[in-house]
């Protein structure tokens, strides 16, 4: 009797767990009716599940009985249920999944940007390793950003010349914030470096057009320096080289929670202009000093107060002959003081509000004494006005503050909005020869945009800016307009259009009673459409692109905004990590037609600083066997057009007495970086050493030239010396820094 | 009567073990499935069977920890999608486990494996946030089970793969694995269904640098 009352029991629930199988079944599809393969399964609360197989199918058999809920998820999907009664039948469920719009996998609107170094992979193209490790740009962010698409290799003056634009018309922005003074001061036809060393910065994004309304007052083109947040660890460093010597600290506090830093470097090109000979003399050889502090605090919220501080003092005199004269000199001294503040805060409020803000100061003070000088250094007096007016002494102080604010919100997915606004305070001092000008502007922005989500696929950015200058008394409203869509397999289309205005340039409107010629603001409109195909170490960029300028500034035969001039052209970037195994390369190539009417062109003309083709190939390869890094960078440009424009008093206008183009220009840099205590476990001291020269082919480089007063004379305007080179060593202390290539005080 | 009784009291009793029983067949039949699984197809398959019972469980860091294994693996590996995009899977995967088992020697053995499967992705820009990260779970895992074999298992296969001139090389690796073999001819897992891979690469090791 019990026995079989076990038997039946035992029997009852093996029969049971055999019979009670159900079969669920089905596919899983997403938009269009695309089959998803390896989405995931679930009876929720169960064991039991599946993937599906390379046709969207699935099939599930499960023992469990009773009320279940199936679960499906896929990347990128919205997670779908549906409740499920198991009684021991066949059941087939089919499921859609919608697509999820999130960061990962939506497109994001690139038209005319260079986004580096932002943690979001589809952007990377240059970090600061980047920059210190490419050959022959010396540690400089501008050098290192002339390797990329759409900038002229304009060596004569400091800036980035983009798309046909003149190198003030690129601004530079840390943190949004616009820098007033961003190079050294220097002489007349040597081109600067940066004042920002690429450490400072976590990444940049470097647009070449098209840029959001975030922005203004920029032409052509920005440069957005991020700065970094808190340094990885505290750390002592220091460096001595050719050209300099410096010492930093900085001070990671143990929660993690805020940093302070200070660093010292001193320059002085005494030693290695002694060795290696320029084609100038020096009465005062360039030395200058720097000191920079900074701290940062991380809030309760996760945001960020951030200041930055830094000092520097310069002087330089140099000799060179003069170019109206057989047996004159020019001596021209500089002393320069410039001082950069900036203190940011960001912070999350939110309910998906962020806000940014920031203010900065800075003062730039350049005094300038120019002579001209005879054979024993002596100062002289010729009776000729054109010699006699060099004797002049020119100082000038600018001053700029700058407050701004943007607020952030996002709205439905991953759709943001931003608003904001910008107040700059200018305020522009001028001696000449004692005659003191003086020149204010208030300047005010505001501006709104919205990133549009609409799909993974399609998104779009729409913004407008409005901006007043109360030293022109005009205002201008920029509208501005992005669109991208995703083509799949990691490429993209985007188009984009806007409107750019910027103030004309003091010296091109200022009036010696401390006005300025009623003018209005230059204008640039952007159009352009771009392929861009992404993986993490491939990148293929194409970009086509036009530009109208309008308004201008035309300094004869009246100072009017009648100037207009027209940019097109085509860009290829290409850079590959994968190919070739341990070298990292890229190839830029640019295309560029434009002409412009502006200043005291006589006619439309190819500016002086723009040509057709500009190339440039960078390699990159670290030897882990002999722990060097060895960077080649060659750039090469068409000649360039230069002009002598000259008054012609019996016919009353500029007229083109010469005119020519440059040779072409070739540049192959070199840098190598050795790194001897790499990878040894119990170094205390960390250390690189770096060599670099430039134009390694020793090519003749010709940027322009120049014509004496009497036209007879044409100089050409080349290097300070054909070649330079480098060489220094970074130390640094309580880190194993293995990674960083070069020191940040390069 | 008494025998019914019995009976079904022992019914009942088995019916209780039967939810561990049921959990402990589950994962030794998968971890089984797991050793086999060879093409990517497999292993999704295998790592979505871990993520149910985890999911179903709620309370078992096991499953999660082998279903981040096995994403840190196919990442390496380059097997199942995007590097990058495989790896963050098996970091979302083994946050889950250590929220469940924290300062836990095994957990803290993957997260430096998948240190590891970012870096490798981008050496040169990735050194300085991953090769940190790499170093400080392993010294993190030794510290929370001294006499577990695996976290000198990842550090001699990480040193073999590491040229001479880093301090890396057989010479380097040698006693790491030495080491390992010691801990590992001594260890004893917890249970059937607890982690004790590695054996075959520490010989591997030995056998490669004699």
């Amino acid at each position: 009797m019990i026995k079989s009352i076990v038997i039946t029991l035992v029997n009852l629930l093996f029969i049971n767990s055999i019979i009670a199988q159900s079969k669920i079944y089905g596919t899983v599809k997403g938009n269009k009716n695309k089959n998803l393969i390896a989405a995931s399964i679930t009876i929720v609360g169960t064991y039991d599940g599946t993937i599906t197989d390379s046709l969207g199918k699935y099939k599930i058999t499960t023992y469990e009985k009773g009320q279940f809920t199936v679960e499906v998820k896929c990347l990128g999907y919205k997670t779908t249920t549906q409740p499920l009664y198991l009684d021991n039948k066949n059941v087939e469920i089919n499921f859609i999944l919608k697509e999820e719009i999130n960061e990962l996998s939506a497109v994001t609107v690139t038209a005319g940007s260079f986004e580096a170094g932002d943690k979001k992979r589809t952007a990377t193209v240059l970090t600061a390793l980047d920059v210190y490790t490419t050959g022959g740009a010396n540690g400089d962010i501008t050098s290192a950003i002339k390797t990329l698409p759409g900038t002229q290799q304009v060596g004569e003056q400091e800036g980035l010349f983009v798309r046909g634009g003149a190198g003030y018309e690129t601004k530079q922005m840390i943190d949004g914030l616009v820098v007033n003074n961003p190079f050294f001061s220097g002489a007349p036809d040597i081109a600067t470096r940066g004042r920002f060393s690429p450490s400072l910065f976590k990444g940049n994004v470097f647009s070449t057009g098209g840029y959001s309304a975030l922005y203004g007052q920029a032409l052509s083109s920005v440069l957005l320096l991020e700065s970094i947040d808190m340094p990885e660890r505290s750390e002592a460093s220091a460096s001595i080289t050719s050209v300099f010597a410096g010492a930093s600290f900085q001070h990671l506090a143990k929660n993690k929670k805020s940093s302070i830093g200070i660093n010292y470097g001193y320059t002085n090109l005494q030693p290695y202009f002694s060795v290696v000979k320029q084609k100038q003399t020096f009465s005062i050889f360039p030395t200058y000093q720097n000191v920079e502090a900074n701290f940062r605090i991380k809030t309760k919220r996760n945001g960020m107060i951030k200041f930055y501080s830094s000092f520097s003092d310069g002087k330089m005199g140099l000799r060179t002959i003069d170019i109206d004269s057989v047996t004159l000199k020019n001596q021209f001294e500089l002393r320069n003081n410039n001082w950069y503040n900036i203190i940011t805060y960001k912070e999350n409020l939110g309910k998906g509000w962020k806000l940014n803000t920031g203010i900065s100061f800075s003062t730039n003070t350049d005094k300038i004494n120019n002579k001209v000088i005879d054979n024993n250094n002596q100062p002289t007096i010729t009776g000729k006005i054109y010699i006699d007016s060099k004797n002049f002494i020119l100082r000038t102080k600018q001053e700029l503050t700058v407050l701004r604010a943007v607020a952030e919100k996002r709205i439905k997915g991953i759709s943001v909005v931003r608003f904001g606004t910008e107040y700059w305070f200018a305020n522009n001092e001028y001696s000449f020869n004692g005659f003191k000008t003086n020149f204010k502007d208030r300047f005010t922005s505001l501006f709104a945009e919205a990133d549009i989500y609409l799909t993974n696929n399609l998104a779009f950015k729409a913004g407008s800016r409005f901006e007043n200058s109360s030293l022109i008394n005009k205002n201008n409203i920029s509208p501005r307009l992005s669109l991208a869509y995703k083509l799949g397999n990691k490429g993209q289309m985007s188009v984009a259009y806007g409107t750019f205005f910027q103030k004309p340039e003091l010296d091109q409107i200022m009036q010696y009673n401390n006005t300025v010629i009623n003018t209005g603001f230059n204008k640039a409109t952007h159009y352009l459409i771009n392929y861009i195909k992404n993986t993490s170490l491939q990148t293929f960029r194409v970009e086509a692109f036009y530009k109208k300028y309008n308004n201008l500034i035309k300094t004869f035969p009246d100072t009017t905004v009648n100037g207009n001039g027209y940019a097109k052209g085509f860009e290829i970037f290409w850079r590959d990590k994968k190919t070739i195994k341990f070298i990292d390369y890229w190839i830029s190539y640019s295309y560029l037609d434009t002409k412009r009417d502006f200043l005291n062109y006589p006619s439309t003309l190819q500016p002086s600083f723009a040509t057709p083709h500009t190339l440039s190939i960078v390699t990159k390869t670290f030897i882990l066997k002999w722990k060097t890094g060895f960077n080649l960078t060659y750039n090469f440009a068409t000649g360039r057009p230069y002009y002598n424009i000259v008054y012609n008093n019996n016919l009353s206008k500029y007229e083109i007495l010469d005119e020519g183009k440059t040779i072409d220009y070739h540049n192959l840099g070199f840098s190598l970086n050795y790194l001897p205590n790499l990878g040894k476990k119990n170094a205390k001291t960390f250390i690189v050493l770096v060599a670099s020269v430039t134009n390694v082919l020793n090519s003749n480089q010709i940027y322009s030239y120049r014509y004496s007063y009497n036209n007879l004379n044409k100089v050409a305007v080349t290097p300070t010396a054909k070649q330079f080179y480098f060489i220094g060593c970074f130390l640094s202390w309580g880190v194993d820094k293995t990674q960083d290539a070069i020191n940040n005080n390069l | 009567m008494k025998k019914i009784i019995l009976c079904l009291t022992l019914f009942i009793s088995t019916s209780i073990i039967a939810q561990s029983d049921k959990f402990n067949a589950a994962m030794s039949s998968s971890i089984k499935e797991y050793e086999a699984a060879k093409t990517a197809e497999e292993n999704i398959a295998i790592a979505q069977k871990f993520i149910r019972i985890a999911e179903a469980e709620k309370t078992e860091w096991l499953p999660y920890y082998y279903a981040a294994t096995i994403k840190a693996k196919m990442s390496i590996m380059g097997i199942g999608g995007d590097k990058d995009e495989v790896a963050d899977e098996a970091q979302s995967l083994i946050d889950k486990a250590e929220a469940l088992s924290k300062n836990n020697c095994e957990i803290l053995v993957i997260k430096s494996m998948i240190a590891t499967a970012k870096m490798i992705v981008d050496p040169q820009n990735r050194y300085m946030e991953f090769g940190t990260l790499i170093n400080k779970y392993l010294a993190e895992a030794k510290k929370a089970d001294a006499n577990n074999p695996r976290p000198y298992i990842l550090e001699s296969s990480n040193l073999v793969n590491t040229p001479e001139q880093y301090g890396g090389g057989c010479n380097a690796a040698k006693p790491i694995a030495q080491k390992a073999m010691e801990l590992f001819n001594s260890f004893k897992p917890a249970s059937e269904i607890h982690p004790n891979w590695g054996k075959e690469m520490v010989e591997q090791i030995l056998k490669n640098c004699k």
